[in-house]
């Protein structure tokens, strides 16, 4: 035991005396929160429209005034003809161009249909669909009001309310993402590069011959980052709570209980790594590609796993961070405990079980 | 003290395999206290397995191996606190300081604080390392990392100390000091047992093996190998052996 505090020291002597590592440490969890808090929204507001309206009546004016006064419009130029469309476009300010035909309003009294057509920058697709979704929206709910005088023959009212992030803040789903994110990269790459130093530098052989057991030696490695990758996890849990009002609706006890077993989950894939890789370059590179990469792209935390094609939403399956994201977001966003996230948490559980034996496996064969 | 000859190492018909290859076969030799051991042999002759196989970390497919008197296949703990393992690479943290070194070391083989802080006063005196203490030993010259390396893996007073290939890249009036202490060692009753490269630093060691193709070929004092090999140098009976 006391050897093993001495090693734990060590550990973290290493951490640190290494000022770079440090302070990407502590500093990335805090950079990133932010960006993805402040910087990377998918909501869009203020978008810079043009409006080519050829009819300038009191009911396209109307409409105009309803769009712009939504929030998510500004007016930046008004056309006189088609023949501007396509310079304003190129021009790359502009997101958007409304179209009002001719005689708008006469068409309306007295047909009863006129049309305005919506041309979108569609060179970024998300961007185009989301205003483009935003306009017929508005539309439509200005023709429902243009009719609240006449009598409809039915009305089917809808009525929606975002359930557990109401005002549909992006930076709700980003704090569980990060968290995940930052806690593999700290206990699953900062836990290979250290072992496989030990490695390169042959301070683990002297180790292994010492009367100190590999399990200790382990141990004494892993330590240092539980509570490093621990205190980060907080550092998120508290900066997106008090910045961002990211809410803890379920049990705390419980979040942070999860947080441990995902880090011990890391831990355990860390060490895997390090059993197959002798430098600390190589073991760098496999969690940047084979960890990071799928975490960030496929675990759900940027996009939605339902969209993806099949053998992509199959893979995302052996992906840890895909069940941890589950996890965090059922716990804080919707407030619910085990009972619920049982699958999700054998799954956990699981997977600390599967690579630890893996590790175990590749360690006894060498000493054979 | 007891008698001179009393073996610290006894291998017998040792063989280690590798699937079909065998790595060492049949080795058959003793180390007295206090000996200088050289074990000699080329890249891949099957130095390294047999000196693991030794410090206890692989298990030998079969034959027998007594390391100061405990078994290398049931008494592995055992052996490891009575032995020291130096490598080519000196083995120590670049980031800690000399003292930080020797502390760790020191705690891992479970010496008390005290006599830690003695052995670490002690160090820094012979080594006159005293005013560098407060540096990281990446800033350190290579031959003061061997030096303290030496002096780390000896810090538990082992019986054996294993040193593979201790003075690779050093300089020859560096790795003349070095021998010195390997010499001062030895004379307090511990049991050197060292690969090298250097044929010269053959020549130091109370008795060589020399090993080709995972078998050991000679084992003899310098000299008498010499003799044996009508050579004039130990580089020469390294040749005569090794082209077969």
């Amino acid at each position: 035991m006391k050897n093993l505090l001495g090693f734990v020291k060590k550990e973290f002597f290493h951490i640190f005396r290494d000022y770079r590592t440090l302070l990407i440490l502590f500093g990335m969890p805090v950079v990133q929160l932010l960006v993805f808090g402040f910087a990377l929204t998918n909501d869009i507001k203020n978008a810079r429209i043009a409006i080519l309206d050829h009819s300038k009546d009191n009911i396209t004016s109307k409409l105009t005034q309803k769009i712009l006064s939504s929030g998510y419009f500004i007016l930046a130029q008004n056309l006189d003809s088609e023949a501007g469309i396509e310079d304003a476009f190129k021009q790359g300010n502009i997101k958007q161009v409304l179209i009002f035909e001719a005689d708008f309003a006469e068409k309306i009294e007295r047909e009863g249909t006129a049309s305005m057509q919506i041309l979108a920058d569609a060179s970024d697709p998300n961007v185009a669909k989301i205003l483009t979704n935003y306009t017929t929206a508005i539309v439509s709910d200005f023709q429902r009001e243009l009719l609240a005088d006449k009598k409809l023959p039915i009305e089917v009212k809808t009525e929606v309310r975002m359930l557990y992030n109401a005002e549909m803040k992006s930076v709700f789903m980003f704090v569980p993402g990060v968290i995940t994110v930052l806690l593999l990269l700290i206990s699953a790459m900062m836990t290979s590069i250290s072992i496989a130093r030990e490695k390169e530098m042959g301070t683990m052989e002297v180790l292994l011959v010492s009367p100190l057991k590999p399990i200790q030696i382990i141990i004494g490695k892993v330590v240092p980052y539980v509570l490093l990758a621990f205190v980060i996890a907080l550092v998120i849990l508290i900066l997106g709570y008090f910045v961002f009002g990211v809410p803890i609706r379920g049990s705390l006890i419980l979040l942070l209980g999860y947080s441990l077993v995902y880090i011990l989950l890391s831990l355990s894939l860390g060490i895997f790594i390090s059993s197959v890789v002798e430098s600390q370059q190589v073991a760098m590179l496999i969690s940047m590609v084979a960890l990071m990469l799928p975490t960030i792209l496929l675990s759900g935390f940027i996009f939605p796993i339902e969209n993806m094609p099949w053998p992509l939403q199959w893979l995302a399956n052996v992906i840890p961070a895909k069940w941890f994201i589950i996890v965090m977001r059922g716990v804080m966003l919707k407030g619910i405990g085990v009972q619920i996230l049982w699958k999700e948490t054998l799954i956990l559980f699981g997977m600390i079980a599967f690579f630890i034996a893996l590790s175990v496996r590749k360690f006894k064969i060498r000493l054979q | 003290m007891k008698t001179v000859t009393e073996n610290i190492i006894e291998v017998e018909m040792l063989v280690k395999k590798f699937g079909n290859f065998t790595a060492c076969r049949d080795l058959t030799f003793e180390v007295k206290k206090g000996e200088i051991f050289g074990f000699l042999g080329a890249n891949g002759a099957g130095k390294t397995t047999a000196i693991k196989i030794l410090c206890g970390l692989w298990k030998p497919t079969s034959g027998k191996a007594l390391i100061g008197g405990f078994d290398v296949y049931t008494e592995t703990n055992k052996i490891k606190k009575n032995i020291g393992y130096m490598s080519q690479k000196f083995s120590l943290y670049e980031d800690l300081t000399p003292v930080e070194n020797i502390r760790f070391y020191g705690g891992i083989y479970g010496l008390s604080r005290s006599l830690i802080k003695e052995k670490t006063a002690l160090a820094l005196h012979e080594l006159g390392l005293e005013e560098v203490k407060d540096l990281h030993v990446s800033a350190m010259p290579l031959g003061w990392k061997q030096k303290l390396a030496f002096t780390v893996a000896m810090l538990h007073e082992p019986k054996i100390v294993f040193l593979d290939e201790p003075t690779g890249g050093v300089d020859p009036i560096t790795r003349r000091q070095f021998w010195n202490m390997i010499y001062q060692a030895a004379h307090r009753g511990i049991t050197i047992f060292v690969t090298t490269h250097y044929m010269d630093e053959a020549e130091y060691c109370d008795r060589v093996s020399i090993m080709v193709d995972g078998e050991i070929k000679a084992l003899d004092t310098p000299d008498k190998l010499k003799e044996m090999y009508e050579s004039q140098t130990m580089n020469e009976v390294f040749l005569k052996l090794a082209r077969g």
